[in-house]
């Protein structure tokens, strides 16, 4: 009865400490940036394409231009592949295929940031400057090298998904007559939707704060892109690139731009949410 | 149970062995800051570790400004700056050799030799093409360290002046990464310490002037700056040792084997 308790007191004590930690660094990052936001006002903050710091200039709209160009990118093609892996892998493949493939492809969840950004840097870099031309490093290899590395967690979370749909829902749409395609996109992936839309948020968090990568291929320049072979700087690189230098002011606006980082991802989050729990209400309705 | 006893053990050992380095190194000389003196200092502490087996000296990068920080809170013992001081920052400072910045563009481009105010041209984002400087018919493609780099500090002192370097300018957070993209990327040009140009790059002439050690020894060659050993207030006995030892004959000598100039 004793050890009840005390297992019960330990497993609070845990979860609080979790929990609290990370509401700590919420609490310390807004105190640190929302003064300096407060000071240079949100709209110049936000709508200012000028970042001379050291000048006491802070607008970091490029910065956000280039965070959301690149997960766009990452998410078009982490999705496309990732979720296209797990149909096949779930529908049309044999259960031995998927015990082979889906562990590789998580293997590649555990590869280092920084071998992506460089095997990005060494080969993808050069080739799209010499093929597409532009200086290479670009919104493309960032949203190429941040796609392959959003796709272990789309697809193994969406596989994980798409084997939760009961094996009723099947047999029954193809006893109706549906095609194995029409069941897939009509049945499977309907009823799977809510575990892919937490696949795709899981993924696009990911890509919004991936950082080493990003600053190895992307370019890291203060303007906003005009074309994909532009390059671009990121909420995230702009806050790794300068954080050892920066003191005062200029390290007080690189919070604020952590805090910019910290809605953008409470936004999307609250889109992809809202968005999956409307249409999955609809359905129910229908 | 048992499981459980073992892992206990094993932790309480690893905290135990880390504690323990940690104890013999307790009187670690901390030297932090500018990652272009950083692999100078490195070499240079090695060489002194070796003579004084029971010093020991951590060289760590971080940037100019940050070396400048830590040494004004006490984090180091030692900040390494690789540009001059602002009047505004009381430091004192030991010249411990003096570096040329290099502008550096790839072994295949034609363009020997530039002029500092083409520099500033291209930098500011006044001048787009190779053409316009006696070059091929490509677009020049400016590449720049990231704000608070003291290379960066140095190069826009010499050279930029009141202009600004183009917001279109790529942004690397290290030498070696600028170098890496200058070296593949026929439209690039950089900058970085002359020390670390090695042969797969080419440095162009500044002003008419080839850069190398005996021109920025003679103070021919413009773009010059110097490395820094900074502390706040006087050094500690412990970094008093070693910065006499980096100015001593051997230290010196050392620097320059490297293509650094002596400080004299």
């Amino acid at each position: 009865m004793r050890s009840e308790t005390v297992i019960r007191w330990v497993l609070r004590l845990t979860a609080l400490s979790a929990l609290s930690g990370l509401a700590l660094i919420t609490a310390f990052i807004f105190k640190e940036g929302v003064p300096v936001i407060a000071k240079i006002g949100l709209v110049d903050f936000i709508f200012s394409g000028d970042w001379y710091p050291t000048e006491g200039q802070f607008g970091i709209f490029p910065m956000i231009v280039g965070s959301l160009a690149v997960t766009a990118g990452a998410m078009v093609i982490g999705v496309v592949f990732g979720l296209g892996c797990a149909v096949l892998l779930t529908q049309f493949s044999s259960p031995r295929v998927i015990s082979i493939v889906k562990p590789s492809i998580e293997l590649l969840a555990g590869i280092p940031s920084v071998v992506f950004g460089f095997i990005g840097v060494v080969i993808l870099v050069p080739f799209i400057r010499d093929t597409l031309g532009g200086p290479g490093l670009s919104v493309l290899a960032a949203s190429i090298v941040l796609g392959v590395m959003v796709l272990p967690t789309v697809t193994s979370i969406s596989v994980d998904a798409l084997q939760a749909v009961p094996r009723s829902y099947r047999e029954g749409s193809i006893a109706l007559g549906a095609t194995e395609w029409q069941t897939t996109h009509r049945v499977i992936l309907k009823a799977a939707r809510s575990g892919i839309v937490a696949a795709v948020i899981l993924g696009m968090g990911r890509a919004v704060g991936e950082t080493m990568a990003v600053i190895m291929v992307a370019g890291n320049t203060l303007d906003v892109p005009h074309s994909l072979l532009d390059p671009v700087r990121t909420l995230t690189s702009n806050i790794a690139l300068e954080m050892g230098y920066a003191a005062g002011e200029h390290r007080q606006a690189l919070f604020a731009t952590g805090v910019v980082l910290f809605v953008i991802i409470m936004v999307l989050n609250t889109i992809a949410l809202t968005v999956s729990r409307r249409r999955a209400r609809r359905a129910q309705d229908r | 149970m048992k499981w459980f006893l073992a892992a206990a053990v094993v932790i309480l050992v690893l905290i135990g062995l880390s504690l323990g380095l940690g104890g013999s190194r307790g009187g670690a000389l901390n030297v932090v800051g500018s990652t272009s003196i950083q692999p100078f200092a490195e070499m240079l502490a090695q060489r002194y570790q070796k003579m004084h087996p029971d010093r020991y000296v951590d060289v760590q990068g971080g940037g100019s400004t940050a070396g400048l920080q830590a040494a004004a809170n006490g984090v180091a013992d030692i900040g390494m700056c690789s540009r001059s001081l602002k009047p505004e920052e009381p430091f004192t400072a030991f010249t411990i050799a003096r570096d040329g910045l290099a502008v550096v563009v790839p072994l295949s481009n034609p363009v020997d030799t530039l002029s500092r105010d083409q520099i500033r041209k291209i930098f500011a984002g006044d001048i787009l093409r190779w053409s316009e400087v006696g070059g091929e018919d490509r677009p020049i493609r400016p590449i720049t360290r990231e704000e608070g780099s003291g290379t960066r500090e140095a190069f826009v002192k010499l050279v930029m002046g009141k202009s600004r370097i183009s917001r279109k300018a790529l942004t690397q957070e290290s030498n070696g990464a600028v170098k890496e993209l200058v070296k593949n990327d026929s439209c690039a040009i950089g900058f970085m310490s002359l020390g670390l140009v090695g042969d797969e790059l080419k440095a162009v002439a500044v002003d008419g002037v080839a850069p190398s050690a005996a021109a920025v020894t003679s103070g021919r060659y413009p773009l010059v700056r110097p490395f820094l050993f900074v502390t706040q207030g006087k050094p500690s006995p412990g970094a008093q040792a070693f910065i006499e030892y980096v100015l001593s004959p051997d230290g010196q000598r050392l620097l320059e084997k490297e293509g650094l100039v002596g400080a004299k």
